[in-house]
C-alpha cells in the first residue's frame, strides 16, 4: 500500500533492479539495444581511428558534441515517449542565443538579465507550442514545424530590426565564461557537466519519480490516462516547456562559448536530437523509453559524426553511416521490444 | 429488501433529436452480477458511459445507497467506487504490470523533498491481487503487460479496480475477444468479485456467458429495456430471441424449418 515511510535500510533510488539478470528482464530494458550499438560503434572507430580517436582529444571531440545534442535530445526524448514531437528546438537555440546576445552584448545589459530573458523565451515557445497541441488537436509534429518556422521568422527579423544584422558578439565576464562557456582542460566543454547534470534530473523525473509513470502512461495510452486521473493537459505543457528550456539553454551556452550568436544556428539539432533519441531505444509513436538510452544514443550519434574525423574515410561518409545506423538501431530495438513482450515470466525464480 | 447499490429510475438520454436511451430502471444488488444484453446499437455503450459518468442523463435519476447521484466526469464516477473496465483498455501494453496496476496512484517512498515511485511495493501488491484472482501465472511484476494472454489482461483491470475500492463493476464486453478458454478464465473472474461483495454491471451479447455468470438479466433493444428477469427464468432461446427483436429470430427459424421440410421432397 501506499507507504510514505522512509525506510532507511532501502538502496538508493538507483538499485532499483532487486533480481538477477535474466534475458527477459534484459530485453525489456529500452536501453539493451543502444547499449550494443554504442559498444560496436566505438569498436569501429577504435580500430580504424586509432590512438588518436582513443585518447583524450578524441574522447573530448565527441563528447563536446554528445553534451549539447544531449541536453536538447533528454526533454525531446521525454517528449516522445510520451507520445509527441518537438521540432522547433532548431530555432529555439539560436532565438535564445541572439536573445542573450542582443540583450547582454548589443545593449550591455547584465549577462544575467540576458539568460534569464533567453530561458524565458524558451519557456514560452514551450508553453505556446503545447498549449496548441492541447486546444487545436493538430498532431506535435506540425504544430511544431510551425512554430519552427515562426520563431526563426521572429528571430531573424527582430535582429535585423534592432542590430541591422544577422550576427552579434557578446562579450561575458570570467563567471558566465566559467560556468557556461570553458574548456576544462584545454578540452573538454564545460557543457558536458550540464549534461551530467540533466541526465541526473531527467533520469530522475523518468524512472524514480511518479510523474515518470504518468508520461510512460500518457505516451501509452492517452484516454486510458486521462481516466486514471493523470493531469494529461498540464503535464504535456511542462513536457513542452521543458524542452523549450533545454533548447534556450543550449543556444545561451554557444552564444557564450563563441562569443557571438547567429540567427541560423540550431537547425542541425532537429534531426540529430531525434536520431539520437531513436538510437537510443525509445519507440517514435510513444509509451516506452529510458534516460540511460537516449544518453547512450546520443554518444553514438556522437562518436559517428565526430570518430569519421580520426579515420582515414573521408568524413562526406559520416550521414551514410548515421543513415545506415539509425535503421539498424531501429530494427534491433524493434527486435527487443519484441523479446520484452514474449518474455514470460522468469521460471527460476518462480514460487 | 436491501437497498441495490446501484439503482436508475427511467433514465433517459438524448444526443440532440436523437433519442439513444428511453426511460431505463434497473438495479444492482452487492454480490450480484446484472447481465445487460444487447445487440450491437442497442444502447449499451451510452447506457455505460451514462453509469461511469461520461454522459449525464437527460432526464431520470440515478441513486448510489440509496442517495441520488450525478457525476461530472469519470473521475467522480471512480472516486465513488464505480469502475469501468473496457474490452482492451486502461491497460498499458509496453509498461510493467506493476507500474500498469498503480497508473495514477503510484505508491511513492520519500527522501526528503524527493519523491520516488516504490517499484517493489507496487509490484508485491499488484501480483498479489492479480494472483488473488486466481491467476497465478503471474509472478512478475516487472514483465510489460504487453506480454498478458487478453485474459490476463482483463483480470489485472478487474483486480486493480477492485483493489482501488470499486464497488460497482462494469465489465464492458469483457469476452469478446477472447477464445473458449479466455473467457472462461474472465468469467472465473467475474464469479470471484461477485463473492467479494461486489455488484458487477456485465455487458455482453454472448447469451452463453451471461448465463453462466448472471443473476439477473436485462435485455437492451433501441434504447429500451425489452425485458428484465432473473436467473433461470428464461431460457437460452428466448433470451436470444429477445435479443435479436424476437420476430427476426422466430421469422428465420421458420425458414429453416420450411427449408429442412422442403428439401427431401427436392431431392
Amino acid at each position: 500500500m501506499m507507504s510514505d515511510t522512509l525506510k532507511p535500510s532501502l538502496a538508493p533510488p538507483a538499485a532499483r533492479r532487486d533480481h538477477g539478470l535474466s534475458l527477459g528482464a534484459l530485453a525489456r530494458r529500452p536501453e539493451t539495444g543502444s547499449f550494443l550499438g554504442m559498444l560496436i560503434v566505438f569498436a569501429f572507430f577504435a580500430v580504424f581511428g586509432g590512438s588518436s580517436f582513443l585518447g583524450l582529444g578524441g574522447a573530448a571531440s565527441w563528447l563536446n558534441v554528445a553534451a549539447e545534442i544531449g541536453i536538447v535530445a533528454l526533454p525531446v526524448g521525454l517528449l516522445m515517449i510520451a507520445g509527441e514531437l518537438d521540432l522547433s528546438v532548431g530555432s529555439v537555440i539560436p532565438a535564445a542565443s541572439m536573445t542573450v546576445a542582443v540583450l547582454s552584448g548589443y545593449f550591455d545589459l547584465p549577462l544575467v538579465v540576458g539568460i534569464a530573458a533567453a530561458l524565458a523565451l524558451g519557456l514560452l515557445v514551450g508553453f505556446v507550442n503545447g498549449l496548441l497541441v492541447l486546444r487545436t488537436g493538430v498532431p506535435s509534429f506540425i504544430i511544431t514545424l510551425g512554430s519552427l518556422f515562426a520563431v526563426a521568422g521572429l528571430t531573424l527579423g527582430i535582429s535585423v530590426l534592432v542590430t541591422g544584422s544577422t550576427g552579434v558578439a557578446l562579450q561575458t565576464g570570467p563567471l558566465g565564461k566559467a560556468l557556461l562557456g570553458s574548456f576544462i582542460g584545454g578540452m573538454f566543454q564545460v557543457t558536458i557537466l550540464w549534461w551530467i547534470a540533466a541526465l541526473l534530473a531527467v533520469g530522475y523525473i523518468l524512472h524514480v519519480s511518479p510523474i515518470g509513470n504518468w508520461i510512460f502512461a500518457l505516451g501509452g495510452d492517452k484516454v486510458s490516462a486521462r481516466n486514471e486521473g493523470i493531469p494529461i493537459d498540464r503535464l504535456t505543457v511542462q513536457l513542452f516547456m521543458g524542452s523549450g528550456f533545454c533548447s534556450a539553454f543550449v543556444g545561451i551556452s554557444q552564444a557564450i562559448l563563441y562569443n557571438s550568436a547567429q540567427v541560423s544556428t540550431g537547425q542541425s539539432f532537429i534531426f540529430n536530437s531525434i536520431i539520437s533519441v531513436v538510437i537510443g531505444g525509445v519507440l517514435l509513436t510513444g509509451g516506452f523509453g529510458s534516460v540511460v538510452g537516449i544518453a547512450f544514443g546520443t554518444i553514438t550519434f556522437a562518436i559517428v559524426s565526430q570518430g569519421i574525423f580520426y579515420t582515414g574515410f573521408d568524413a562526406n561518409w559520416a550521414s551514410l553511416i548515421i543513415g545506415v545506423l539509425l535503421l539498424l538501431a531501429v530494427l534491433m530495438n524493434n527486435t527487443f521490444r519484441r523479446l520484452a513482450l514474449s518474455a514470460t515470466t522468469s521460471k527460476g525464480k518462480a514460487k | 429488501m436491501t437497498t441495490p447499490i446501484l439503482r436508475l429510475t427511467n433514465v433517459s438520454k438524448s444526443f440532440g433529436p436523437v433519442d439513444v436511451l428511453h426511460d431505463i430502471s434497473l438495479q444492482v444488488n452487492a454480490g450480484e452480477v446484472l447481465c445487460l444484453l444487447g445487440d450491437n446499437g442497442a444502447g449499451k455503450s451510452t447506457l455505460i458511459k451514462t453509469l461511469s459518468g461520461v454522459h449525464a442523463p437527460t432526464s431520470g435519476t440515478m441513486e448510489m445507497d440509496g442517495q441520488p447521484v450525478a457525476f461530472a466526469n469519470p473521475r467522480e464516477a471512480s472516486d465513488r467506487g464505480i469502475a469501468t473496465v473496457h474490452q482492451f483498455g486502461g491497460t498499458f501494453p509496453l509498461m510493467s504490470i506493476g507500474r500498469c496496476f498503480f497508473v495514477g496512484r503510484e505508491p511513492v517512498k520519500r527522501w526528503g523533498p524527493l519523491k520516488a515511485y516504490d517499484r517493489r511495493t507496487a509490484n508485491e501488491v499488484a501480483v498479489k491481487a492479480i494472483q488473488g484472482f486466481g491467476i497465478t501465472r503471474i509472478t512478475d511484476g516487472d514483465r510489460l503487460v504487453g506480454g498478458l494472454s487478453g485474459g490476463e489482461r482483463q483480470s489485472l483491470a478487474i483486480a486493480r479496480a477492485v483493489h482501488f475500492g470499486a464497488r460497482v463493476l462494469i465489465l464492458d464486453e469483457p469476452t469478446a475477444a477472447l477464445g473458449v478458454k479466455q473467457a472462461s478464465h474472465v468469467l472465473r473472474i467475474v464469479l470471484e468479485a461477485r463473492r467479494r461483495g461486489l455488484a458487477v454491471i456485465f455487458i455482453t451479447h454472448q447469451v452463453t456467458h451471461a448465463m453462466a455468470v448472471g443473476d439477473r438479466f436485462a435485455v437492451l433493444i433501441r434504447g429500451s429495456l425489452a425485458a428484465s428477469f432473473a436467473k433461470g427464468e428464461r431460457t437460452r432461446e428466448e433470451i436470444t430471441d429477445l435479443m435479436a427483436g424476437g420476430e427476426a429470430m422466430a421469422e428465420l427459424e421458420a425458414e429453416i424449418a420450411a427449408h429442412e421440410a422442403g428439401s427431401p421432397q427436392a431431392a
